[in-house]
């Protein structure tokens, strides 16, 4: 049997950075709940993302899934002494804006304003790029998300030196990494395996 | 599944236990065991499904490659059982190289930040020594390092008639996807490491 892709017909193709909620349609057939075994159950980890087909796509390779998502929440759930949440989603949207990934963007810079409250500085990230001005710390956090998301990486020592300026600690610099890099990882699974849908 | 093998961040990034570095993973241990449980559904996967250890081990070196970190590259590329390909993915690094993320917004607003940049293909010679299905994963992976906004559905089509499966695009996807987190945490925590090194013998 040839595999062949999905061609989704799309009106109004989302083609701005936005806050609002836009959907996600795959490229390539999602697994239907009927064809889950425990181990793809197992990969999804939530139950409830068997209504995902991004999700349901993913699940095809259920151990890699299971180990993403499993890195994913910790990286932005986990806050324990370290850098706020607000700040997490900050160098998600940073990551998405510098690759261009207009469908992460937009989760992500809702939770980075629910978060801060800060809603029209991430309008602005949004509509200006990564060098609107957002004031000192999140120029810095946005600059070093941006610097880590170039390839070749474009980070070293100075844009440790400029967190530091801005207070943050040692495990702060690190959620702050950890963050903009795993965008890197989810940006390029959302770009490449299927495209936004407008908001209904 | 347990794997006796130590933590690959750890190695590429060069933290000894105890150190200043190990403590600090030491505090997110959800992060550290997953992205290691990451590295091992690709590279030693459970079940190999339509991918085989050398097309997962020569996409790593390319697209380690391509990121110019010379040792994740050779990390992965020591693992290759056929060394030949080491030598063809490395001359394809070489002409593959370039700086990203560019490419093409999709038309409207954002059109005037569109950038052109190498849009790249295997050449023939090393075609014949890859195959054509590991070549269209390294055009593929190369589309997804330096220009993943311009990924469109015509570029899977290509990887299925090359004949690569939709779970195998699938996990190809999340090979490529992954270096690119992994490489940069490594990079990351390294340029923490001299920093703290740096205002510790300050």
């Amino acid at each position: 049997m040839t595999e062949t892709v999905i061609h989704p017909e799309i009106e109004n193709r989302p083609n701005v950075f936005t806050q609002a909620e836009i959907g996600w349609t795959p490229w390539l057939e999602p697994l239907t709940e009927a064809e889950l075994t425990e181990r793809h159950w197992a990969g999804l980890v939530d139950a409830s993302r068997s209504k995902s087909p991004y999700f349901m796509l993913l699940a095809r390779d259920p151990e890699i899934l299971q180990a993403r998502t499993k890195t994913d929440k910790d990286i932005f759930y986990n806050v324990t002494a370290g850098l706020p949440r607000a700040d997490r989603e900050l160098a998600a949207t940073a990551a998405s804006r510098t690759n261009g990934c207009i469908f992460c963007a937009s989760v992500h810079s809702r939770f980075a304003s629910h978060h801060s409250k800060r809603t029209e500085d991430v309008q602005r990230l949004l509509d200006e790029g990564t060098q609107a001005d957002l004031g000192s710390r999140w120029n810095a956090l946005v600059s070093v998300s941006s610097a880590l998301t170039e390839t070749p990486v474009e980070f070293g020592t100075p844009d440790i030196g400029k967190l530091r300026e801005e207070g943050l600690s040692d495990l702060e610099i690190a959620d702050l990494i950890h963050a903009a890099a795993f965008f890197n990882w989810a940006n390029r699974l959302m770009l490449s395996l299927g495209e936004p849908t407008p908001a209904k | 599944m347990t794997s006796p093998t130590t933590d690959v961040i750890d190695l590429l990034v060069g933290i000894a236990a105890g150190s200043p570095l190990d403590r600090l993973r030491a505090e997110r241990p959800e992060t550290r065991l997953n992205a290691q449980k990451s590295y091992q559904a690709l590279f030693e996967p459970a079940h190999q499904g339509d991918v085989t250890q050398d097309e997962r081990l020569a996409v790593a070196v390319f697209v380690a490659g391509l990121h110019a970190t010379a040792d994740i590259s050779e990390f992965y590329a020591s693992g290759l059982a056929d060394k030949t390909l080491a030598t063809a993915v490395g001359a394809e690094v070489e002409k593959g190289r370039t700086h990203g993320p560019y490419g093409r917004y999709p038309a409207g607003p954002l059109s005037g930040e569109d950038r052109s940049g190498l849009v790249y293909e295997v050449s023939g010679d090393s075609r014949n020594a890859l195959g054509s299905k590991l070549a269209a994963a390294l055009e593929h992976s190369h589309l997804l390092v330096f220009r993943p906004r311009e990924s469109n559905v015509g570029a899977l089509q290509k990887l299925l008639d090359e004949g690569w499966t939709t779970t195998g695009v699938v996990t190809l996807s999340q090979i490529v996807a992954f270096l690119a987190f992994q490489i940069r945490v490594v990079t990351g925590l390294k340029a923490l490491a001299a920093d703290t090194a740096q205002s510790a013998s300050a």
